[in-house]
């Protein structure tokens, strides 16, 4: 059972972040960088697999340089190898570039399953899964909350959350996309042995000539979506305190809801 | 409830930037422990003590440890969280790969367990006793002994402890009583007491090593007739592990560490083996005790900085009375009493501490990968003089101001610190212990000033005073470094005139040397943070402005914690240097009776 998962590197959410030069995307100078949370959701449920079955987890990270620390963190965990799209004919695209390229990398390789976090918190658009699932012709999960390999290999069977406290149980024949869910498990903390194994272990670097995809498929110009400007959102330090007991607070704020903020009708 | 992130930043800084633990892979058996990995190594344990160990603080402190039919029982979540370590090879760091360890250099240990003990400083002592314990062994052990125990240590699945005290002996060990008898097979038989033994007893591990001090049969009496024997909970029989005779009495209620078990251990025919030589004990034992002296300087600082940090925390979010000089914060209600001078001299002193702490710590870890692996015997001799003359001033100074520091901490959050809810006086009462074991901090004074001192006709100390000496020569004319050399220089000028005065005096009458021993080692305590912040200033300095917007702010707060340390810190170096000077009459001549 081969097993691939992918990561992206993010800004560490406790990051202060301030709006970088072009405007269109932070300044990332003196940003620490650390593993997508999600996705170590899904790195854990592939090295969960890949224990039950004997099988492999490849990592595949695209972004900077700085993503093989990315990578690298996977394989401390357990991963026994790892993919680097680091091309900067690859970077700052949309999550369309971004997946049409993953996907590449992943039918290169090879795998019967392919998982990914639930989405980036930095970009959080939650669709480079999808799209890899699309671009392989796989078939693809969104939001699930448990993986269980059939006894023959091939399908799993998956739980996913759906509103009102539901799960909906499927079976997904493999090979396929599994986008799991934030909470699926506890991710592992690495061990010290893994940590000193990673140092060994190979991460192949793969050029976007190498995934034979046109360039103008991926990387900025394979982007249908171009972000203008981002912004950090202003706060607000007026507060209005309401004061009185709970029921003639809870008019007030009926009131002020509707005529001030016009979010009641 | 404070929190708790393990300084990284700070660590990377003396350990590589400060110092040069980059260079260790040029020893034989660290070529791959550089920096990035071992850096890499402490993110990841980092996490693990943030988010698992330091949350079983508060919850220990409050359950303690349970005592039952000889049974201790350790606070919940303890035993998973040491499997936890155990089981990610955390407990094996600098153990050689021959017994399964991971064999990284030992400042790869001591910034772990700088972060383990701010975590948790009760939970902590279980595992880094087991790494004593180790050590002991691996360096005075047969090959026999140490095929059969090493593995199962470093592995963690054993834990060990350190058996020094008796009722009757304490500070001075060479009342120990307990016995050894010879069964004429190579294995010896105890009979006796120990009190006050951490980790004696508890549910962590299947087993527990405990390597103990104890008298053969003729032994001469005092320090020199003392073995060290090895002396497990369960021997092997068989095939099977039995009871050997060693059980737990009960455990001390105490102010503090109420997590970490206190115990009474009673030897009643327990089988041992005997670790080096007969009566030769005291000397094995001083490789545990040199460690784990370091490890407490380590418990002082450690808890200094968890406190710290849950002082931040506080006074940025405290809202009461204004800036004297008009409010900060016209926005709020009150300003927060970070903008308060007293309240910033508080933080600021617990800043300068840990930090100063952190490079003296650093300092003597690296002289004893120096005096253990390097090999240029030069090195050697010179690396184990240094940590040897230090090991007293990093455990007692840093415990003396640690404690002060946790205290100091607790005053910054008012009323809310006193309370139990607010989790600020445990880091008191657990750092109360630190001055007291491992050798009183009296003890430790007499240690440098009896022994240190004057080792090696002062070669020791010149190990301290040359670098010193050098480098205020080579920075006599750099103008930007002047307010930090220029203080060093009189302060650094003072120890000399003490030392010297001191090595007459003892001389004269030992009275001196003992009451001066405290003041003298405060007076070497301040000088040493005095030579390291002088060093960290110039680093800072050169580093002005380089590196990304993190590094800025970091080298920007080191110069001016160098500042505040320079010009409102170090002149505490004068009064001990003053109390030395006025000689022991005043305290000699007060009659006992009229006390
Ligand atoms: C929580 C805790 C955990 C401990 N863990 C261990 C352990 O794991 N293993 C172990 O073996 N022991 C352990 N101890 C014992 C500890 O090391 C001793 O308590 C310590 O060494 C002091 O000995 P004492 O308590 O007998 O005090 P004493 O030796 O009676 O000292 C009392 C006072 O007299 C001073 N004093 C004594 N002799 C001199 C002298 N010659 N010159 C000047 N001043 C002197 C001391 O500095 C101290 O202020 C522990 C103790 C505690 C409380």
């Amino acid at each position: 059972m081969k097993i691939a998962v992918c990561v992206k590197q993010v800004p560490d959410p406790e990051a202060r972040l301030r709006v970088g030069a072009d405007g269109a995307w932070i300044d990332e100078e003196g940003v620490a960088f650390v593993l997508n949370e999600s996705d170590e959701y899904a790195v854990e449920e592939a090295l969960r697999i890949a224990e039950r079955t004997g099988g492999e987890v490849i990592a595949f990270g695209l972004g900077p340089e700085r993503t093989r620390e990315a990578l690298r963190k996977v394989l401390a965990l357990g991963a026994s190898r790892a993919v680097l799209l680091s091309d900067p004919a690859l970077l700052g695209g949309d999550a369309l570039a971004t997946g049409r390229a993953l996907a590449a990398a992943i039918r290169q390789e090879g795998a019967d399953l392919v998982l990914t976090g639930s989405a980036s918190s930095d970009l959080g658009y939650a669709a480079t899964g999808s799209v890899i699932a699309g671009e392989l012709g796989w078939p693809h999960a969104w939001l699930v909350m448990g993986v269980e390999l059939a006894e023959d290999r091939r399908s799993v069977r998956i739980t996913r959350e759906m509103e009102g406290g539901m799960n909906e149980l499927s079976a997904v024949v493999l090979p396929a996309v599994i986008q799991v869910q934030a909470g699926i498990n506890h991710p592992r903390y690495a061990s010290l042995k893994g940590i000193m194994a990673a140092k060994k272990k190979e991460i192949r670097e793969v050029a976007a000539a190498e995934l034979g995809v046109d360039a103008g498929r991926l990387g900025r110009a394979g982007s249908r979506l171009e972000t203008v400007s981002v912004a950090l959102p202003v706060s607000g330090r007026e507060v209005e305190w309401i004061a009185g007991d709970a029921a003639a607070v809870a008019a007030a704020l009926v009131t002020k809801l509707e005529q001030e903020a016009k979010v009641l009708r | 409830m404070p929190t708790y992130k393990a300084p990284l930043r700070d660590l990377r800084f003396v350990y590589y930037e400060l110092f040069d633990a980059e260079s260790l892979t040029a020893l034989p058996g660290f070529e791959d422990a550089g920096g990035d990995l071992v850096m890499t190594a402490m993110e990841e344990l980092a996490k693990i003590c943030e988010e698992v160990i330091q949350p079983l603080n508060a919850p220990g402190d409050e359950e303690g440890c349970k005592f039952e039919n000889g049974k201790v029982t350790s606070p919940k979540g303890f035993k998973e969280a040491y499997d936890l370590l155990a089981q990610g090879g955390w407990t094996s760091l600098i153990c050689h790969p021959d017994y399964g360890g991971q064999g990284l250099p030992h400042h790869a240990d001591i910034m772990a367990g700088e972060m383990l003990c701010a975590s948790n400083l009760s939970f902590a002592m279980y595992q880094t006793l087991t790494s004593g314990a180790y050590l002991a062994i691996e360096h005075h052990a047969s090959q026999e002994l140490k095929n059969y125990y090493l593995p199962k240590l470093a592995s963690g699945e054993w834990a060990g402890t350190m058996c020094l005290t008796e009722p009757q002996a304490g500070s001075d060990l060479g009342l120990v009583r307990m016995k050894a008898e010879p069964r004429g097979d190579g294995s010896f038989l105890l009979t006796g007491t120990k009190i006050f033994i951490s980790a004696g007893e508890h549910d962590m591990t299947e087993n527990i090593v405990h390597l103990v001090l104890a008298r053969l049969p003729g032994a001469p009496a005092g320090t020199r007739g003392i073995s060290l024997l090895i002396v497990p909970k369960m021997r092997e029989e068989g095939g099977k592990l039995v009871l050997n005779g060693v059980t737990c009495g009960s455990i001390e209620h105490k102010m503090g560490i109420k997590a970490s078990a206190t115990c009474v251990m009673n030897f009643d025919g327990a089988v041992g083996h005997l670790v080096g030589e007969p009566h030769k004990g005291m000397k094995a034992m001083f490789t545990f005790m040199n460690a784990a002296r370091l490890h407490v300087g380590i418990h002082g600082l450690a808890l200094a900085e968890a406190a710290r940090q849950g002082a931040v925390q506080f006074a940025r979010e405290r809202l009461q009375g204004r800036a004297l000089t008009g409010a900060k914060y016209p926005e709020l209600e009150a300003d927060p009493i970070l903008v308060h001078p007293d309240v910033r001299r508080m933080l600021l002193a617990c800043r300068a501490f840990t930090e100063g702490a952190r490079a003296l710590t650093a300092w003597t870890t690296l002289a004893i990968v120096d005096a253990e692996h390097h090999p240029d015997p030069d090195r050697q001799q010179a690396g184990d003089d240094l940590a040897s003359l230090l090991t007293p001033v990093v455990k007692a100074f840093q415990t003396d101001l640690g404690f002060e520091t946790t205290n100091i901490a607790l005053q910054v959050c008012g009323g809310y610190g006193f309370t139990r809810d607010y989790g600020m006086e445990q880091f008191v009462r657990d750092c109360r212990i630190t001055p007291i074991y491992e050798g009183t901090n009296g003890i430790q004074a007499l240690d440098l000033v009896g022994r240190k001192m004057p080792a090696n006709f002062g070669r020791s100390l010149r190990r301290f005073f040359h670098p010193v000496a050098e480098f205020l020569a080579a920075e006599a004319g750099n103008e930007r470094l002047k307010e930090f050399v220029e203080p060093l220089a009189k302060a650094f000028e003072r120890l000399q005139r003490a030392t010297g005065w001191l090595a007459e005096q003892s001389l004269k009458s030992r009275d001196e040397a003992g009451a001066a021993a405290t003041d003298y080692l405060h007076l070497f305590g301040w000088v040493a943070f005095a030579f390291l912040w002088a060093r960290m200033a110039k680093l800072a300095l050169e580093k002005e402005g380089k590196g990304g917007k993190e590094d800025v702010l970091f080298y920007d707060a080191k110069v001016r914690t160098a500042r505040f340390f320079f010009q409102r810190m170090l002149p505490r170096h004068s009064a001990h240097f003053a109390a030395l000077l006025a000689g022991c009459a005043s305290t000699m001549e007060f009659p006992d009776e009229a006390f």
